[in-house]
């Protein structure tokens, strides 16, 4: 079970009600701490390529080629896949599914540990998902699953992911994708 | 109908230049006027590039759903109509905020109880739109007079709440609501109350920046849902299917789900310290042991309480909550070091600030916390009634 993250095991209450909130623009989140984006870069690139089943599940906000830059960051999420060695499960939709989720091919918001226990993953990135979905998923998988989550969000970041990064397009993902080869360079992997 | 299409780069349909809210709040010239609460709505919704509006106006109403109206009429709000009840008022506020619209609408007292089941399910949406409630209570015979019970009922909705003492900060809160409600990670809906015929129907001076400036537009791809837009994927998703079909959802979907709802009410937190100055402010003597906790009108009241307290040589101060949801826990607490009593002087029969300032201190503060003086019905609150409560603390069986 989950031993991470400023609520522990449980999501009531959630981080928020331990006094983290989103951090501030132009800073990332690393638990309960505010620090340099740079600085949770490494950290994230670290436990992705150091995790078992470490896995992306990129949402409808880059599976979807609705603008030039969703396709921009969708060949960029591809790109990071390959440089942290980790596979991709989508998240293409927020419905429940009935009668049973296809956890080797899905994951979705209502039961996220439902995938993450199938595929035994132990870190994830929650990337494109609507924040509002992100959030409850968030929640239920560190109440229920032992799994690092990190959320790369383009708006304002997660406090209930373990790390988050914020206001992240294209440009900062590439920054993030040069900063995982180094960190991968390092650990000799 | 004014719409978005009919705008360029600087200037909304109505041909206000738009600004930030920042400049709209601290920086833009003001001049001064004498206006009711209900004209001070109208020039704060001029001034904010609302898309929609729906009202309900029933007698015996405050002037401001009318007021919206005529801004819809003067080219100011994109669309305006009238429900068919105040729960079809509210259903349609949802529908059109759900759809991407600064939305906004008013109601009080009985037709905010008819509404109710809208108020979470606002929230569960995710939608930012503003209700301004200009609180006249829920009692029956019925009155129209400064009573806010009905703030009561609104408590646990998961809507972000704030309340504003007179119509200078009607018009900033209005404004700021928007701004704060609208930020991506907060973005629920807004209840900005005041205390009806006080504040609605009364008029005060007023400062207002020009009205040839208005708000940059709500960007509704920021939601943290998706819109309801069919032609933008991901869009068909909706909002669909909620989390309705629990048979087949785990409990922790939607335990899992409030619990995003109050904590996006929580992550207000900085966005109102910044646009209200402070989720509290206080005013008399900083080192008083004697305190009044208030919201609204009352805030007033005691104001002058305190003033007459000073005429006899005791100290006080006012500690007036502008944020109900989230609760200013924290700056309660410090604003309350070395104070020995704290009352809490209310408009209504039941006491809820009372029962929330109690609920929030709860053995976090040695304060000794007293209800009232308390009114209902629409009776004034006078000085005199807030005095005589205190020294019968100070000064037992012998008044003031």
């Amino acid at each position: 079970m989950a031993n991470q993250g400023p609520a522990y095991y449980s999501p009531y209450p959630t981080a928020v009600y331990e006094g983290v909130i989103t951090p501030p623009e132009g800073k990332a989140l690393l638990l309960e701490d505010v620090v340099d984006e740079e600085i949770a870069m490494r950290e994230i690139a670290k436990v992705m390529l150091t995790s078992e089943n470490a896995t992306i599940f990129p949402g409808p906000q880059v599976l979807y080629a609705y603008n030039e830059e969703a396709k921009k960051k969708a060949k960029l999420i591809k790109e990071m896949a390959e440089v942290l060695n980790c596979k991709m499960i989508p998240m293409y939709d927020y419905r429940p599914k009935y009668p049973k989720i296809d956890a080797e091919v899905e994951i979705n918001p209502n039961h996220p540990n439902l995938t993450i226990w199938h595929n035994n993953i132990k870190a994830a990135i929650f990337i494109g998902v609507h924040c509002h979905y992100a959030n409850v998923a968030l929640k239920i998988v560190r109440a229920e699953t032992d799994c690092y989550t990190v959320a790369i969000c383009g708006l304002s970041g997660h406090e209930d992911a373990m790390a988050t990064l914020r206001d992240q397009h294209s440009s900062e993902l590439e920054k993030f994708i040069k900063i995982a080869r180094e960190v991968k360079s390092e650990l000799k992997l | 109908m004014s719409k978005r299409s009919d705008m360029t780069a600087t200037k909304n349909w109505s041909g206000q230049t738009m600004v930030t809210a920042d400049h709209m709040l601290f920086e833009a010239p003001r001049t001064k006027h004498f206006m009711t609460g209900s004209e001070v709505l109208k020039e704060a919704v001029k001034r904010c590039t609302v898309d929609a509006s729906v009202s309900y106006p029933i007698t015996p109403q405050s002037e401001a759903a009318h007021l919206i109206g005529e801004l819809w009429a003067e080219g100011y709000v994109g669309m305006y109509f009238r429900g068919e009840n105040e729960f079809g008022v509210m259903s349609e506020v949802a529908g059109c905020a759900m759809s991407g619209s600064r939305t906004i609408t008013t109601t009080s007292g009985p037709g905010t109880l008819r509404a109710m089941e809208n108020f979470p399910q606002w929230s569960g949406t995710r939608i930012p739109c503003q209700l301004i409630l200009m609180a006249r209570g829920i009692n029956s015979p019925l009155t129209i007079q400064p009573d806010n019970l009905e703030v009561t009922f609104m408590l646990e909705t998961g809507c972000m709440i704030w309340y504003a003492e007179n119509v200078q900060e009607l018009f900033d809160m209005s404004i700021a609501a928007f701004i704060v409600a609208e930020k991506p990670d907060v973005h629920v809906p807004i209840v900005t109350v005041v205390d009806g015929f006080f504040v609605s129907h009364t008029r005060e001076s007023v400062m207002l920046p020009n009205d040839d400036i208005a708000l940059l537009p709500y960007e509704p791809y920021k939601s943290p849902l998706p819109p309801i837009d069919s032609e933008t994927p991901p869009g068909r998703f909706l909002r669909d299917p909620f989390v309705m079909k629990s048979n087949y959802i785990s409990y922790a979907t939607h335990a899992s789900w409030q619990w995003e709802v109050r904590s996006a009410v929580e992550r207000s937190r900085p966005y109102a310290e910044h646009f209200l100055k402070g989720l509290l402010h206080e005013s008399g003597d900083v080192d008083a042991e004697i305190a009044f906790i208030t919201c609204g009108t009352a805030s007033h009241q005691a104001k002058e309480g305190q003033r007459e307290l000073a005429k006899l040589g005791i100290k006080s101060k006012v500690i007036k909550l502008r944020t109900i949801r989230p609760f200013p826990t924290k700056e309660l607490i410090k604003s309350l070091e070395g104070v020995k009593h704290a009352w809490v002087p209310e408009f209504n029969v039941v006491g809820w600030l009372e029962k929330e300032v109690k609920t929030a201190l709860y053995g976090k503060s040695d304060t000794n916390i007293i209800g009232g003086p308390r009114v209902a019905g629409g009776m004034s609150l006078p000085a005199e009634a807030i005095i005589q409560e205190v020294m019968e603390v100070l000064n037992p069986g012998k008044g003031a």
